[in-house]
């Protein structure tokens, strides 16, 4: 089967789902409001509180949601074969991330832009609020020390992508030196910038850097995951306009530029998909697809990290109430779009079915590696560029959307401890030093011990990373249901897939934690434990809020009623 | 043309700008209360070995030092010398 029917039918789809389904959640649903006055007008403030064009406000919505998620989910995930991730991809971005992502942006600009964690405490409890912040913590625990085995892994797999992903540093900070202080317009920065890039790409493949060999017993994609960490905490550390944001802008840039590339050299190369529609030759160590699949992919199909960025920033800047539907569908759809790409890179840049199995022997040994291979003889052969400047290009986009989000992460992950140590007292861990240590030490412990010395392991809490935030999403639709029900409206487009999100989420939190006992895994089991009660905490906080936002509502109705059979009886009556 | 293209320069710019506008402007805020706690650092019983050239300064202060002290909790203003409110 030729992959381009699959881009047909998966952007067709998301389409069709932008054009019909999202208009229908707007106009009934939603009932967004063009003359509703919102935050961003309401408390202008210049900083947080900025009206902002709704192109722009997508573009960074997107960026900020887009990373190395949506690849790495389901370049593991077609080991089942392509078309269960496929429909999970599709019908994920269309029925759960857009409603997801688009009513956290309502809801929140509906609350005078409050961030998801308050509006929970408003709507649910303050319980549920405490349980936000620490799911909120694992979840960047987690995607650091995920994201830092697999720079390294890149590392070592690819050799070519380490100069161009360094070097991109080196920009970054003359971009943000030359706009800041120079006062430099942006246009002509932004083009040496991406040509540079680009050119390094060529330096890189030509000059594959190794590091020597193990030092003190520390083999080398250790070395790297230590490297890298020492980058993140410096990179946290150095004042915004310096590095970051920078940075932030060169790697959305290179996002457009990357997907734009993919889709043309699919539409040219035609290539065809190898892998089985579903994978009846799975390895010993895969663990059923229901409901593994739904956790595997989590970015690309529905994450709660979207809302934490929709309700976060995108709603102090939404222009118009009705922007909603364009930033929050439209965003999603874009991640949709680039997890798309990552299923056809794993399933069609191969020549044969063996060599496709060869990529996945196991359940954690594809992933990446499948989709930095296949991707790149795809761009290869659709392009006509050699096979290897393709790979170091594919494997160069992934690193820089990792590293970007572990600079991101490391630094949210110390604004949540030193708001710890204002709320508890302890002073000392406000400072900035101090917690940043305590940051980038708490994801080394977890890259090692879940990984070993070695680093190789450490796709093992993948799959506990989507469910984390398969839970996060979960607790955002829930409270998008009860504020749903507070308001009258229907709630049953939110309700069904927090059902779904929930029982999948648990149900995959059990069998993991069945498998990381029996391969003796403790930290992990520990982790689990840790999340599992977390779930139970959701599910029953969840259940008296409906139940209360179920009651409230009867007895609305029942006194609406009452008023209207013209009977109404007055209090004490 | 030349109209659209400006217009994209000015979105492309607000693409750069708008994601740490926040984080910047509190950054600016740090750096410009450091700034007026050594303007006003005389008054407040702090010496200050500038304090020829930052007196010169306190006129231009004078609006946000009633910002600053309202912002840090003080509803009038701490110094017996300023009565900006």
């Amino acid at each position: 089967m030729s992959a381009l029917l699959l881009v047909v039918l998966g952007l067709g789809g998301f389409t069709l789902g932008y054009f019909f389904y999202s208009k229908f959640i707007s106009e009934r649903i939603f009932q967004l409001d063009p003359a509703f006055v919102t935050p961003a007008h309401a408390q202008e403030d210049g900083v947080d509180f900025v009206p902002t064009n709704r192109w722009v406000l997508w573009g960074h919505h997107f960026t900020s949601v887009a990373g190395a998620a949506p690849i790495v989910g389901p370049a593991i995930a077609v080991i089942w074969g392509w078309l269960p991730a496929f429909l999970w991809v599709v019908f994920g971005t269309v029925f759960f991330a857009g409603i997801h992502d688009a009513g956290a942006l309502w809801a929140s600009a509906r609350n005078r832009g409050k961030s998801m964690g308050a509006l929970t405490e408003s709507v649910v409890g303050r319980k549920a609020r405490s349980l936000f912040m620490i799911v909120i913590f694992l979840l960047l625990l987690m995607v650091n020390a995920v994201f830092a085995i697999i720079i390294a892994r890149l590392f070592v797999d690819f050799p070519s992508s380490v100069i161009p992903a360094w070097f991109v540093i080196a920009v970054a900070l003359a971009i943000g030196w030359l706009l800041y202080r120079r006062g430099v317009a942006l246009l002509w920065p932004s083009i040496i910038a991406l040509i540079l890039l680009y050119a390094s790409m060529w330096v890189g493949d030509a000059f594959p850097v190794a590091l020597p060999g193990a030092i003190a017993g520390i083999d080398v994609p250790a070395q790297w995951v230590l490297l890298l960490f020492a980058y993140a905490a410096v990179a946290s550390l150095l004042p915004v306009w310096m590095l970051l944001q920078p940075r932030d802008y060169i790697n959305g840039l290179q996002l457009f530029v990357g997907l734009a590339i993919f889709f043309v050299a699919v539409i040219l190369a035609a290539p065809n998909v190898v892998a089985p529609a579903v994978n009846s030759n799975l390895p010993a160590d895969v663990p059923a697809f229901f409901p593994l699949l739904f956790v595997t992919i989590a970015c690309g199909a529905i994450s709660g990290f979207h809302g934490l960025v929709s309700s976060g920033t995108t709603s102090k800047q939404l222009d118009k109430e009705t922007d909603v539907r364009f930033v929050g569908f439209l965003g999603a759809t874009g991640e949709g779009a680039l997890a798309l790409a990552a299923i056809i890179a794993c399933t069609a840049g191969f020549a044969t079915l063996a060599e496709w199995e060869g990529f996945y022997q196991s359940f954690t040994s594809g992933g990446l590696g499948a989709f930095v291979q296949g991707g790149g003889s795809i761009i290869a052969n659709g392009l006509g560029l050699p096979q290897h400047f393709g790979e170091t290009l594919l494997a160069v986009m992934a690193v820089l959307f990792a590293a970007t989000t572990m600079d991101t992460g490391v630094r949210l992950q110390r604004y949540i401890i030193q708001e710890w140590g204002s709320i508890y007292g302890i002073h000392r861990l406000t400072g900035r030093y101090l917690s940043t240590g305590i940051a980038v030490v708490a994801c080394l412990a977890l890259a090692f011990g879940a990984g070993g010395g070695a680093g190789t392991g450490g796709l093992v809490i993948w799959p506990l990373f989507g469910t984390t935030n398969q839970l996060l999403a979960a607790l955002t639709l829930l409270v998008l249901s009860v504020f749903l029900m507070k308001l009258g409206r229907r709630s049953r487009f939110t309700l069904v897939p927090f059902l779904f999100l929930i029982t999948m989420a648990t149900w995959a939190l059990l069998v993991q934690l069945r498998q990381f006992w029996e391969r003796e895994q403790y930290f992990l089991v520990f982790l689990d434990l840790v999340i599992l009660v977390a779930t139970i905490f959701v599910v029953l906080e969840s259940m008296g809020a409906l139940r209360q936002a179920h009651a409230a509502r009867g007895a609305e109705r029942a006194s609406v009623g009452r008023g209207g059979g013209g009977t109404g009886a007055g209090p004490g009556s | 043309m030349r109209r659209r293209i400006s217009r994209f320069l000015a979105l492309l710019r607000e693409f750069y700008d708008a994601p740490h506008r926040g984080a910047l402007a509190r950054a600016k805020r740090e750096e410009d209360d450091l700034f007026m706690l050594l303007v006003f650092s005389e008054m407040m019983g702090v010496p200050n070995p500038a304090s020829y050239h930052t007196l010169e300064l306190l006129p231009l202060l004078y609006e946000e030092f009633h910002e600053w002290h309202v912002r840090m909790g003080m509803e009038r203003s701490p110094l017996d010398h300023i009565r900006c409110c």
